[in-house]
Order: C-alpha cells, then sequence, then structure tokens
C-alpha cells in the first residue's frame, strides 16, 4: 500500500445490517470528495483489508474509525478494542453503536430462548440430534471456532472509550456529511474538533421541532393502533392518539416517518439532556391523557389513566426501541451473569 | 494439517469466514464457510405488536431493508386476512421495483466491477469501488451515483425514509402517491430502463468480449447442479412482488409450485455446530450433505435461479435478453423453457437482466393512471392469528411466518431470509473453487480473491459508484477443471 499522507478512513460493522455503510453511500456525489480526501484503510463492506491488516497497523494509524453496530458477541467486542487502539477518532456511528438500537431488544429475552427458538423450535427446523452451534467444534480436518454470543447487547461505549456519538437508524446523509467535513477540517487544517463525547450530526431539542404537524394541546381517551385509524395528516399523531416517539426524540432527521403517517420509533436516541428515552416517553405519554376532570378521586383517576395507558400495546419495546442497551434498563433481570 | 484462513470475507453484507485445509501435498482437503454472527429477530420480536414488524425486520439487512419490509407487510395481509385494494399492491411493487433497479445496480457494479475490471488478483487496496474510479473515471460512477440516487428518492418519498421505510401496513400504505410525484417518478423509470440497457452494454465489452472472462464464467470450479427456486406469475415469468414458488429440478424440470403460506411443507432447516447460519433443504428431496444433484435437497435462491426457475420475463426488452443469456450459454429450449444453466459466475449476468426487468415494470405500473387513487389506508378490524407473507428479495425468497394473540401481540416468529437460502450452495461454491484453485500448496492473494468470487456471486455487497470501459481488461488468469493444473496468478499484493 502506497502513503499517500491523505488521513485514514475505516468503517467497521459489529452486529449491524449493513444500513449505515449504504447511508454513507447515499451521501451520494460526495462520496467522490471522500475518496479524494481520505485512504480508506479498513472497509470490509467494499473494500478488501483483512483483519490480519488491522493488527499489521501500528496504533493510531487510523485518522477516522465509523463504528457502527452493537457488541452481540466475542469477535465484536475483540475488533472494537483492536479498531480503538488503532484508531486517533472513533466514531459510534448509528443507533447500534450509539445505544443498541433493535437488536438490543435482545434484551427483553435471553440468549438460551434466543437459541431455542431459532435452532430448537420453529416450523422449519430440523434438528433430532438438537444441535446448536459451538464456539469450537473439532472437525475431522482440524478445529472450527465461532465467537461466543453474548447473553446482552452493548453499546460501543460499553466496551471500549467512544470519542463521538452520531445517532440515527440510519444516520441520514445531510448529517453524515456535515460531520465529516468538521472531521476533515480538524484533521486537515487543525479547526477545532467536537469536544469529546459530544453528540455530533443531530439537533438538540426534540423531534417535534422539526415536524410540522401542528399541536393542539389536544388531550386523549385512548390510542389506536396504525391500521385503526387514518390520521388528519396535519395535526400531530400523538394528540390523534397514534403512538410517536418525536417527543422524546432527538430531532435530526427531519422528521421522516410522522411526515409518511407513521408515528417516530425513536431512532435517534433522546434529545440533549434526557438520559432515559423510555421515561421521558412515559411522563410525555401522561401529559396528553385526558386525565378525567377535578371532581375525581385519587383512584378513580388513576383507573382512568391506566385504562387508556392499557390501549398501548407493548410500551418497553415501543418506548426502548432503539434505545434499550443504553437505557437505565439495560435488559431484564435473569439471574445470570453477564455475556 | 495446513489452513488457510480469509477472515474476513469482503465486499458482500454482513460477517464471514472461509476455513480451507490442505492436505499434505498442499491440495484441499476441505472448505468451510462460517457464518460468526446470529442477532435472533425471531425470538426478540415475540411480545411486540406484529404491526411493527415491518419497521423492526428491516434492520435485518440494511442493504435490502424494503425486501423485509415488504415480506413482513404481506404477512400482515395474510395475519389480518385482508387483501389490499389495487391501488395498494401498484404502489407497493413500484417501490418494491425502484429499489430492484438501485440494489442490482450498486451489486453489479461493486461486486463485477472490482473483480472484473480490475481483475481478481489486482492489488487488494485498490481492487474496490474508489479503484474502479480510478482506473475508469468518474464519468461513468457519476451515471451509477444519479441512479442511486433517484431510486432511493423514490424510496423515500413512497416509503417514508430511503434507508428502513416505514409506509407498509396491513393491507394498506401510509401514503398515497400524488399527480406531481407520478410525473416525476416516471421520468425517473425512463432514465432507469436507459441505465439498464447502458448496463448490459457495459457486461457486454467487458465480460462477454473477454474469452479469459467467459472461459472463467464457464469453468467447473463455478458450476454446481442443484434446485432452483424463485417467484413466479400466472404465466410461469418471474415476479419479485408476488406470484408462486417455484422450484425446478437440475434437469430443469418443474419439481413443485406452492403458495408461501406452505413454505413448511417444502423447506427444512438444519443446524450444522460449526456455523451461526442454518441450511435450508428441499424436504421432499432430502438432506444428502453438501453435495449437487437430483437426489440432493439443496437448492439455490438467486437471479440465476430465479432463470432457471421461469419460463421468461414480464417485459418485452428483459425477455429478449433473457433468450440471449440462455442461448448464449448454450442451452436449449424444449416445451417452451430453456434447459437450466448452472454456471455460478453466469448470476452476475442474470442480475442485470433482471435491473432491466424491474425497470420497465417500474415504467408500466407508474403509467397506470389507478396508482393515484388516495384510497390506500384502510382501517382494519379483523382479529389476527396467523400469516404468512413472501416476496423475492434480490438474494432470494424470503418468507416471514407470524402467530399472534387476538390482540396481535406476536406469540411466534419464523423467518427464512433470501441469503439463508443459499447457504448449503455458497459452502459449496467456496469448497469447489478452493479445490479447483488451490494445488499443490501454491496460493497467493489474487487466488484467495478469486475464490472470494465464489460467494460474491450469490450474496453481492451493497456500493457506490461506478463502472467500467471497455478494453485493456487484466487477466492472465486461466482456470482449468478441478484436476487440472495450477493456475498461475500474479499477485501485486505486499502484506
Amino acid at each position: 500500500m502506497t502513503e499517500s499522507g491523505k488521513p485514514k478512513l475505516a468503517m467497521y460493522w459489529g452486529a449491524s445490517c449493513g444500513g449505515c455503510e449504504i447511508s454513507v453511500i447515499n451521501i451520494h456525489e460526495h462520496i467522490l470528495v471522500v475518496d479524494e480526501i481520505f485512504d480508506i484503510v479498513f472497509f470490509p463492506c467494499i473494500a478488501d483489508f483483512k483483519y490480519h491488516h488491522v493488527e499489521s497497523y501500528p496504533d493510531k494509524h487510523i485518522d477516522v474509525c465509523l463504528f457502527n453496530g452493537a457488541i452481540r458477541n466475542s469477535e465484536n467486542e475483540e475488533m472494537a478494542h483492536l479498531l480503538r487502539k488503532k484508531s486517533k477518532v472513533l466514531v459510534a456511528y448509528g443507533s447500534c453503536a450509539y445505544e443498541g438500537c433493535i437488536p438490543a431488544l435482545s434484551n427483553l429475552t435471553t440468549k438460551d430462548a434466543t437459541f431455542n427458538k431459532v435452532y430448537f423450535d420453529n416450523p422449519s427446523i430440523d434438528n433430532p440430534d438438537r444441535i446448536l452451534p459451538q464456539t469450537s467444534t473439532d472437525m475431522p480436518e482440524g478445529t472450527l471456532t465461532l465467537p461466543t454470543f453474548y447473553h446482552t447487547v452493548k453499546s460501543l461505549d460499553q466496551v471500549v472509550d467512544v470519542d463521538y456519538y452520531l445517532p440515527g437508524c440510519p444516520p441520514e446523509p445531510p448529517q453524515i456529511w456535515a460531520v465529516l467535513q468538521v472531521i476533515v477540517g480538524g484533521l486537515l487544517e487543525g479547526k477545532p474538533l467536537p469536544p469529546a463525547g459530544a453528540i455530533v450530526g443531530a439537533g438538540t431539542t426534540a423531534l417535534c421541532d422539526e415536524c410540522e404537524r401542528e399541536i393542539q394541546e389536544k388531550s386523549i381517551d385512548r390510542f389506536y393502533r396504525p391500521y385503526q385509524l387514518d390520521p388528519d395528516p396535519d395535526q400531530c399523531l400523538l394528540e390523534q392518539g397514534i403512538i410517536c416517539m418525536g417527543i422524546a426524540t432527538r430531532s435530526g432527521c427531519g422528521a421522516l416517518c410522522p411526515t409518511v403517517g407513521m408515528g417516530c420509533r425513536g431512532c435517534y436516541g433522546p434529545p440533549e439532556g434526557v438520559i432515559d428515552q423510555g421515561a421521558k416517553m412515559l411522563s410525555a405519554i401522561a401529559s396528553v391523557i385526558n386525565a378525567g376532570d377535578e371532581t375525581m378521586e385519587d383512584d378513580e383517576l388513576e383507573h382512568v389513566i391506566q385504562e387508556v395507558i392499557d390501549t398501548i400495546p407493548d410500551p418497553a419495546g415501543t418506548f426502548y426501541r432503539f434505545s434499550m442497551a443504553h437505557s437505565i434498563l439495560r435488559r431484564v433481570k435473569n439471574g445470570k451473569g453477564d455475556s | 494439517m495446513e489452513r488457510i484462513t480469509i477472515d474476513p470475507i469482503t465486499r458482500l453484507e454482513g460477517h464471514g469466514k472461509i476455513e480451507i485445509f490442505l492436505d499434505k501435498k498442499g491440495n484441499v482437503e476441505n472448505a468451510y464457510l462460517q457464518i460468526p454472527e446470529l442477532r435472533g429477530f425471531e425470538q426478540f420480536s415475540i411480545g411486540r405488536p406484529a404491526e411493527e414488524m415491518p419497521r423492526i425486520t428491516n434492520r435485518i439487512c440494511g442493504v435490502c431493508p424494503e425486501a423485509h419490509h415488504m415480506a413482513a407487510t404481506k404477512a400482515l395481509d395474510a395475519l389480518f386476512d385482508v387483501e389490499p385494494a389495487p391501488v395498494v399492491k401498484k404502489l407497493r411493487e413500484l417501490f418494491y421495483s425502484s429499489f430492484y433497479v438501485t440494489d442490482h445496480s450498486v451489486h453489479f457494479y461493486a461486486l463485477g466491477g472490482p473483480d472484473f475490471i480490475l481483475g481478481p488478483d489486482s492489488d487488494p487496496a485498490e481492487r474496490n469501488i474508489l479503484g474502479v474510479i480510478h482506473k475508469v473515471g468518474v464519468d461513468i460512477g457519476i451515471q451509477v451515483i444519479e441512479c442511486r440516487k433517484r431510486n432511493h428518492e423514490v424510496i423515500k418519498i413512497l416509503g417514508g425514509r430511503a434507508i428502513h421505510p416505514v409506509a407498509g401496513l396491513p393491507g394498506g400504505w401510509s401514503r398515497a402517491m400524488t399527480k406531481e410525484e407520478q410525473k416525476t417518478i416516471l421520468g425517473w423509470a425512463k432514465e432507469n430502463v436507459d441505465f439498464a440497457l447502458f448496463t448490459l452494454k457495459i457486461f457486454d465489452d467487458i465480460v462477454l468480449a473477454n474469452q479469459a472472462y467467459v472461459d472463467l464464467i464457464v469453468s467447473d470450479a463455478f458450476t454446481h447442479e442443484t434446485y432452483y427456486m424463485g417467484t413466479v406469475d400466472e404465466k410461469n415469468q418471474i415476479n419479485f412482488y408476488d406470484g408462486l414458488i417455484r422450484v425446478t429440478g437440475p434437469d430443469g424440470k418443474e419439481f413443485v409450485k406452492y403458495p408461501a403460506k406452505d413454505y413448511a411443507k417444502h423447506i427444512a432447516e438444519r443446524v450444522e455446530p460449526w456455523s451461526y447460519l442454518k441450511f435450508p433443504y428441499l424436504k421432499d428431496v432430502g438432506w444428502k450433505g453438501f453435495v449437487d444433484g437430483v437426489d440432493s435437497g439443496v437448492y439455490c435462491a438467486t437471479p440465476l435461479s430465479r432463470f432457471n426457475a421461469a419460463d421468461g420475463m414480464a417485459t418485452p426488452k428483459a425477455q429478449e435478453h433473457f433468450e440471449r443469456f440462455y442461448e448464449t450459454l448454450g442451452s436449449t429450449k424444449s416445451n417452451g423453457r430453456y434447459s437450466p444453466i448452472h454456471h455460478r459466475l453466469a448470476t452476475h449476468w442474470a442480475r442485470i437482466i433482471e435491473l432491466l426487468y424491474a425497470a420497465e415494470r417500474m415504467q408500466e405500473l407508474v403509467e397506470d393512471p389507478e396508482i393515484t387513487d388516495p384510497n390506500v389506508r384502510p382501517i382494519i378490524t379483523n382479529t389476527p392469528t396467523e400469516g404468512i407473507g413472501s416476496v423475492e428479495a434480490p438474494r432470494g425468497t424470503l418468507t416471514h411466518h407470524y402467530k399472534t394473540d387476538e390482540n396481535g401481540i406476536l406469540t411466534d416468529v419464523n423467518l427464512i431470509v433470501g441469503t439463508t437460502n443459499n447457504n448449503a450452495p455458497i459452502a459449496m461454491s467456496i469448497k469447489k473453487a478452493a479445490k479447483g484453485l488451490i494445488k499443490n500448496g501454491e496460493v497467493s492473494e489474487g487466488l484467495l480473491n478469486t475464490i472470494e468470487m465464489a460467494f460474491r456471486n450469490y450474496d453481492p455487497c451493497m456500493s457506490c459508484a461506478t463502472h467500467s470501459l471497455p478494453g485493456q481488461m487484466p487477466l492472465e488468469i486461466q482456470i482449468h477443471d478441478a484436476d487440472g493444473n495450477l493456475i498461475v496468478t500474479q499477485s501485486q499484493y505486499i502484506d
């Protein structure tokens, strides 16, 4: 490999879907500029560098590493440590690396239940000998190894130090491009970089601030599933009784989902200053419920509120859809040690 | 025993590792493809409201989230027992066709690009899409970027988001298309048709015009005779959105044709201790190991498989290319069907003919006056129970199966995903390529990359830009059959 003197860029995936890689490519013509500015030194999705290449790099050889995907198994964690060591700036890129994302809904169940469902108990399985994938298998030709599947899905910063967080599932291209420009400005022109630990490529306030739907401070008597109502196109979805996480979600995407009549699910994580997205959503829900009137006794009031709350199916899996790993819950209790 | 490890395999979506074992003479004793990852969607989706599945399962794959979104949405149709209105079906298929255009074009330019344009044994630091741009200039790259851009815009307009769309609902779609959008999208659809034809021309000039590449494509090392799966319409023509699942044998005869809801009668999945990914096979044939032939239940579900499983394509230009594909590769036609092509690297060609079909289909759908009907979001009151939905994902037939309680909360989920279908065939292809290519322990980086080409044709990666100009392609590579001579590759690879 030639030494061009350009900053070196890496992009790696832990437990991920590949959508983050696609989001980078969706900066479209700007990708040609990225090519001009950076040397890519590791990017399994599009380039042929192997683990041994990364291992051979000196420490801090990589200027910027965009790490997407959660920490789901021992390989993900080993790669997080390796890339931390080899990188000057490590970015938790996208919701999985930042806060666990949808794969962290696994923290609502257990490793045993997952293996049972996938390998023993489903309509198409043929596994009479109850074989499970093993971390080490002796074959006639030699031993084959697999990473250890962890009990708990973790965010990147739960295993290594992270310099910046870029939220979103996946992040939106204009934000990605803006962040890359800031990092390049820091690397090439000595411009100030954001403070360590900063959340970059997103707003600070709630998503509602960028949603065009009108808020009328209405309260509601019940919630509706998205197929039980054809919502008014101009009014706030939550005020129509459709669960929308906008009020507990960081702005930055441009309120894409509410724009097409579907509630936000919170993929940008909590707004600035909010620690727990689910808790924030619960209090927001309480504020839109029609809580009867002042003549009611406390018991009666509680009953009315509970009845409305009961029309929300799966509050944990909805309010923590993207942030389970980073939440105060982290995972359901199961009486087992971690990982 | 000496072993060679390729870790991670690259230019694909997701994780994988190849382990090759050599005997004392340095020839391949065995080779394994290991998938080191599991995320467990089937289990953690339990307890979620079923209608969230189009928005949860698209996170299985960020390269083809539209496929999961659509399979999930169709599973909801079945779950709530609701037949979508014609406008809903057309909107969904339009969205899906646009997705196919971007997905297939990216795969072709990102996979076929580096391996064919730069050569299988070119410098690995350059053997990627950016290397392709360096080699051929940005003009073609910009065309590919523009194609991705306009189709991701269609996906965003119709589906709400360019990646991980949200619009699918049981029996419906969350937003209608305006007449203005229809006009814009029609213009883009026409550009897509031109782009597909341009891509096929590039394939002609770079691959088909180069005898070394043609020899590689038809070489025994990249050939397998298995069953083939694909979704067909009532005329047995390929359809990506809906139809019956047809399986044909290595001999080209129809083996079975069934509605998606019967999938579990026909497909079973095995577990091996050395991989987290299961190995599906045809139940009625049975599992005989990682072997070819009519007695082995191994089947394949790829663009090549869809070709072999179908009788033709439903749009005129694609049909012309379909016929040319079979005739060029030496197929014979009887009773209205071409004999199957078993050369796995021909999948790259089939893929870009499908790209043309998707573009033509997109144009047909967007020209339909009914497609701007605003009534797309019905209110559903049926009690859900169980539903199965399937589509053709770019990487193969994709099936979602849900059971719920009377409140629509999921109690059971089973998914057979596009690439999973191909787990056994990919493992076989890697082993055969390794056996055919590695002789007497002589291994180079370029040779190992050629072995990786054995999986890339099945499970192409994503990626951006560009493609190549005709002429001066590399390739001194010579592939012989499994008991042939050593392949000489000049590696420019410096570790």
